[in-house]
């Protein structure tokens, strides 16, 4: 009851403070909901908004939608701030299981849980540039499956590999330690989850494209290596 | 997964400018402490593109020693960038090196003198009072006084292996020379003490005779019980690099659980804990029984010898001085053929069984060692050192590479590996241990002590007071917790978080017998608030690296400078000064050899009437200790020193060291430097004629002066005694504790890339904190589930020592066997070291985190 109650006080606040009545709608398709929810339209003609996931997550990572995307629907939906909290994928689910309309359906495991797909921003990133970071790599629950290393030389140093983190969106739950973990925040942090999977695989090559990033350059526009990423994803998606 | 072997980006025409900015540009506070003869270093230094002054240093944190830029203006830290004229990090850092600038400024730093007023309250920052300078260091000097005219065996001093040279070098010096005391001992004794002790059995000389340049040299890089990925980080970017580019050059990780080091390895050996010591003597084994030994190299270069078996288990507080830990030390020569004959039970099928490595895998590296014209890198850290056989281990792993011929070509011979900056440029080179003298020289022998007072200017003779070794780390802190030390002074380090033991050395397990600690008078100097200051009577704020000037040496032998750059805050000062004021009061009245003892010791940089410094600079106060400390490695810098070393045969050259401006000119050089064609000229293969120019980096000059230059592999041991390194046969002998019903689990501690030790300086870093905000359990998902825990369950683990609680982790960045955990050590408020052992390798006295056994339960 309390949890109800609170999602409706925020809701109407953000009515408020949003000052959106009458402004254009925008679309809460890229909002991140919590694992086992369906596409967009689908996980809003179920979700009640009761709060019973946000009640059940063990670490507090699911929080009510603020009034983003506007009036509508999507206002009090659960969603996640990953840099604030990200997702643990509890093997049992406690979200989905307290979930009383199917709105979030039942997964079989968490490696086929989906809630979006890391991308890494190459430009931000500091491994990228050589420096021995890879935290997402490390942090990421899915190691060596859902973030890979690439180690290839670093431009004009024959002495040190780069270890570039490459996310693989075939094994990606999108759970988000990477982004809660990332130490680079300025001018933002390094890498985000795009929900929309064909999204997220535009968003990967775009940001393949850039090539070899040099330290500070800004990029050298160099030859694109083409990092075998099309190999890792395997059959179709 | 496969390190693919990608081809490389060639370089393109742009000169590629290096330089990386580093994580934080927001500008720092530095409020000047008004530290009277202290000005950033002289000299020309460059600008950057802000109008920021640019000095050069290295890392604070590990043994790799990246380069780094720091970058100031008008008294403010703006930001620390990468170095790109290291030669080993070419401008790269990793993520902690990337945020130094960050560290140095966070909300908690020490920055005022505190003064505990009821030792009752020890265990916490509370009862602790503000006071000024003067207070501080009286008080601390009259305890020190004190305790040390009552009974100087009731004081002590532990160091450290992050303590910059030129502070390590004054610190002995007061402590040998000024109070005649042996009991200061560094936190390196739980880092490389295994290391040192097998060199100096082995090789009668401390420190590798290799360098990182063998990396790229390697055919085949063998990783022993050591996890570059994350603990030399940047190094290890080398070691992949190589492997990216020659498809032949292979690595194998031997280890006692998987980590990211095993993921870029060809093959994975997991064995056993302690099986080690079997898997080393069945490859000897096996090159005695197929005649896969060099002979050559045997007969110019080996001497055989037998050592102490059965040798037991310091349990208990007296074993050192008790049968069997008072004949540890001995050894006795024996032939080749004995050698040979008592490794025989060392078969590949018994070692297999025993150490759980396939037969295969055993054949395989016997036989890499069985190839003599393979270059193999064997490197090794603290699974091998942290051991309570680490120094057997260390033996075994030169045997390896001396019986095979293994040794003196680039890539060809085995490097122990550093884990921090400085354990050896300070610790090791300048001899803060209970036993050691500077530039490899130890208390017990007469020749050194003389060579010492030479150059200490103290009568012949003055040095036998300490010609017995003093209180090695364990046995401090054992003493302490029994009442037994009046009188405790440390600096750079955080013994009440890393030390192993807690409930006893903190007194956590409330037994009567282990209260100790709160009845010593203890002095921290210290940057930040750490558990060890909460045990402490006074807290001296000290300047951190960068804020004063130092030398660190790195694991292959590079000295390099790391300049002052800002100065510390609030009214933090130098360790140094701090040092000579309790040195001043301490030594007041004390004579050597009917002169004014602080004027004798120390008057060479301080002024007693003055109460500071005689130079004006950080810059001339360290050179000024450097070339007195450089003179125990260039004996013609004195005379009577000269003719000790010509006369005993000392051969003290063999470590020589160039003048402090020369570092700061070429960014750091390995030792031995030589002077030829008046450059100063590093070395980076010792004991290696290689093509004969020293300028190539081979031992030529060493070899010329004092060895034999025609002998087996271009070799030529000149420093050893009777020019021949010792190949001791040294047994399996099981761990201390083997998991059984009560505990079943091995429990394994140690570190990660994000954080630095105890985490006392990376955990004030947000970004770190964020990266990995808890020292979790990691476990592998079967005896998770076994054990009926998920991941990010909170779980309480109990040793016989004692208990913790860990949030467990499956996600496989560590992934230990069955039936082992790891958690690292860098959490306050886990304080794994509740339940480790204090179980310490008889030689060697390093303390073995890595195999304590304990139950693990859902909490």
């Amino acid at each position: 009851m309390g949890a109800g109650a609170n999602i409706a006080k925020v809701a109407a606040g953000a009515l408020v403070a949003g000052g959106l009545v009458g402004a254009s709608v925008r679309t809460s398709d890229d909002s991140l909901r919590p694992p086992g929810a369906g596409d967009e339209q689908d996980f809003l003609s179920k979700c009640i908004k009761c709060g019973r996931c946000i009640e059940a997550c063990p670490f507090k990572s699911i929080i009510a939608e603020q009034g983003t995307y506007g009036i509508g629907a999507a206002v009090g939906a659960p969603t996640f701030d990953m840099r604030t909290q990200a997702c643990h994928m509890c093997e049992d689910f406690p979200c989905v299981e307290a979930c009383p309309t199917g709105a979030l359906m039942p997964i079989p495991s968490r490696d086929v849980a989906r809630i979006g797909t890391a991308v890494i921003k190459r430009d931000l990133c500091i491994a990228v540039k050589g420096m021995r970071c890879e935290v997402c790599y490390r942090e990421c629950p899915f190691i060596d499956k859902a973030i890979t290393i690439d180690y290839h030389l670093r431009e004009n140093d024959d002495l040190h590999t780069v270890f570039e983190p490459i996310v693989n969106p075939v094994h990606c739950t999108g759970c988000g330690i990477c982004v809660e973990r990332c130490v680079v925040s300025e001018p933002e942090v390094a890498i985000e989850i795009v929900r929309d999977f064909d999204k997220a695989l535009e968003r990967i090559d775009e940001e393949q494209a850039k090539g070899a990033l040099d330290a500070w350059s800004g990029g050298t526009g160099a030859d694109t290596s083409a990092l075998g990423l099309f190999e890792q994803r395997g059959t179709n998606n | 997964m496969d390190l693919t072997r990608r081809s490389f980006i060639k370089a393109t025409a742009t000169a590629a400018a290096m330089a990386a900015a580093g994580g934080s540009l927001a500008a720092m506070a530095g409020c000047s402490n008004g530290d009277s003869a202290v000005t950033p270093g002289s000299g020309d230094h460059p600008t950057d593109s802000e109008g920021a002054t640019v000095y050069t240093g290295v890392c604070r944190y590990c043994g790799t020693g990246c380069g780094v830029l720091i970058h100031a203006k008008d008294g403010q830290l703006l930001s620390v960038t990468g170095d790109p004229d290291n030669l080993t990090s070419r401008g790269l850092n990793c993520v902690k090196g990337y945020y130094l600038a960050r560290m140095l400024r966070g909300e908690a730093r020490l920055t005022v003198p505190l003064i505990r007023d009821d030792p009752k309250t020890k265990g916490s920052m509370e009862g602790m009072h503000e006071a000024t300078w003067e207070e501080a260091l009286d008080l601390v000097a009259d305890k020190l006084k004190t305790a040390w005219k009552n009974d100087k065996s009731r004081i002590g001093f532990w160091g450290s292996g992050q303590q910059p040279i030129g502070e390590g070098y004054l610190t002995s010096k007061f402590w040998k020379a000024g109070l005649l005391s042996n009991n200061i001992d560094p936190n390196a004794r739980m880092c490389m003490a295994s290391a040192v002790v097998g060199f100096m059995n082995v090789f009668q000389t401390d420190e590798p005779a290799g360098c990182y340049d063998d990396i790229e040299n390697a055919d085949l890089i063998l990783t022993w019980g050591a996890n570059m990925a994350e603990c030399h980080p940047v190094l290890y970017s080398r070691v992949t690099a190589h492997k990216v580019q020659d498809e032949n050059c292979k690595h194998y990780d031997i280890t006692t659980m998987r980590t990211r080091t095993s993921e870029t390895a060809d093959k994975v050996m997991i064995f056993k804990p302690g099986t080690d010591l079997a898997i080393t003597n069945c490859i000897a084994n096996y090159l005695c029984e197929h005649d896969k030994v060099d002979h050559d190299f045997i007969k110019d270069h080996i001497t055989f010898k037998k050592g102490t078996e059965n040798i037991g288990y310091p349990f208990a507080d007296d074993y050192d001085v008790t049968e069997p830990g008072n004949t540890v030390d001995a050894v006795e020569e024996i032939t080749f053929e004995e050698y040979a004959e008592k490794l025989k039970p060392y078969t590949i099928e018994y070692t297999s069984k025993l150490s759980g490595v396939s037969e295969e895998d055993l054949t395989t590296l016997c036989e890499a060692f069985a190839n003599p014209d393979l270059k193999i890198a064997s490197w090794w850290t603290m699974g091998v050192n942290q051991h309570y056989r680490g120094t057997w281990v260390n033996h075994n792993l030169h045997n390896l590479h001396l019986i095979s011929g293994h040794f003196g070509k680039p890539g060809d011979g085995g490097f122990s590996l550093t884990g921090q900056p400085s354990a050896c440029g300070t610790a090791r080179e300048v001899g803060t241990f209970c036993h050691r003298l500077p530039a490899d020289l130890v208390v017990a022998n007469p020749a050194h002590r003389r060579y010492t007072e030479a150059i200490w200017d103290l009568p012949e003779g003055y040095l036998d007071a300490i010609e017995k070794p003093g209180m090695h780390t364990i046995k401090m802190f054992r003493t302490m917790s029994r009442g037994g030390l009046d009188f405790l002074w440390s600096a750079h380090n955080n013994w009440a978080q890393s030390l192993p033991n807690a409930e006893r050395f903190l007194g956590l397990s409330g037994k009567e017998e282990d209260q100790g600690i709160f009845n010593t008078f203890i002095a921290v100097n210290e940057i930040y608030p750490t558990l060890t200051t909460k045990y402490a009577d006074v807290v001296f704020p000290v300047a951190a690296w960068a804020e004063k000037e130092g030398q660190f040496g790195n694991g292959e032998r590079r000295t390099s400078v790391f300049e002052k750059a800002i100065d510390p805050p609030g009214d933090a000062r130098w360790d140094v000064w701090v040092l000579m004021q309790i040195a001043q009061r301490v030594l007041d009245g004390e004579t050597i050899d009917g002169k004014d003892a602080m004027d004798h010791l120390f008057g060479f940089i301080w002024d007693k009437e003055k109460g500071d410094f005689k130079a004006e600079t950080q810059r001339d106060i360290n050179r000024d200790i450097w070339e007195e400390y450089r003179t125990f490695s260039n004996p013609s810098m004195n005379e009577k020193a000269e003719k000790i070393n010509h006369d005993e045969n000392l051969h003290m050259e063999a470590k020589q060291l160039a003048p402090y401006d020369e570092y700061l000119k070429q960014h750091g050089i390995t030792w031995p430097v030589r002077e030829v064609d008046g450059q100063w000229v590093a070395t980076k293969w010792r004991f290696a004629y290689g093509d004969g120019k020293q300028e190539n980096g081979f031992d030529v000059v060493g070899i010329d002066q004092y060895g034999s230059k025609d002998l087996a592999g271009g070799v030529s041991f000149y420093k050893s005694a009777g020019q021949r390194a010792s190949v001791v046969f040294r047994p399996y002998e099981e761990p201390p504790y083997t998991p059984d019903k009560e505990y079943p689990f091995w429990l394994s501690t140690g570190r990660l890339l994000e954080h630095w030790h105890t985490g006392s300086m990376t955990r004030q870093v947000p970004e770190l904190n964020r990266a990995v905000p808890e020292a979790y359990c990691y476990m592998n998902k079967d005896d998770a589930k076994k054990l009926g825990l998920q991941d990010g369950d909170n779980a309480k683990i109990t040793s016989k020592y004692g208990s913790f609680e860990a949030t467990v982790n499956t996600g496989g960045r560590f992934d230990p066997p069955d039936g082992m955990v790891f958690v690292p050590f860098f959490a306050e408020e886990t304080l794994v070291n509740r339940a480790v052992m204090d179980v310490y390798c008889p030689l060697s006295k390093e303390v073995d985190f890595k195999k304590t056994t304990c139950k693990i339960e859902k909490a």
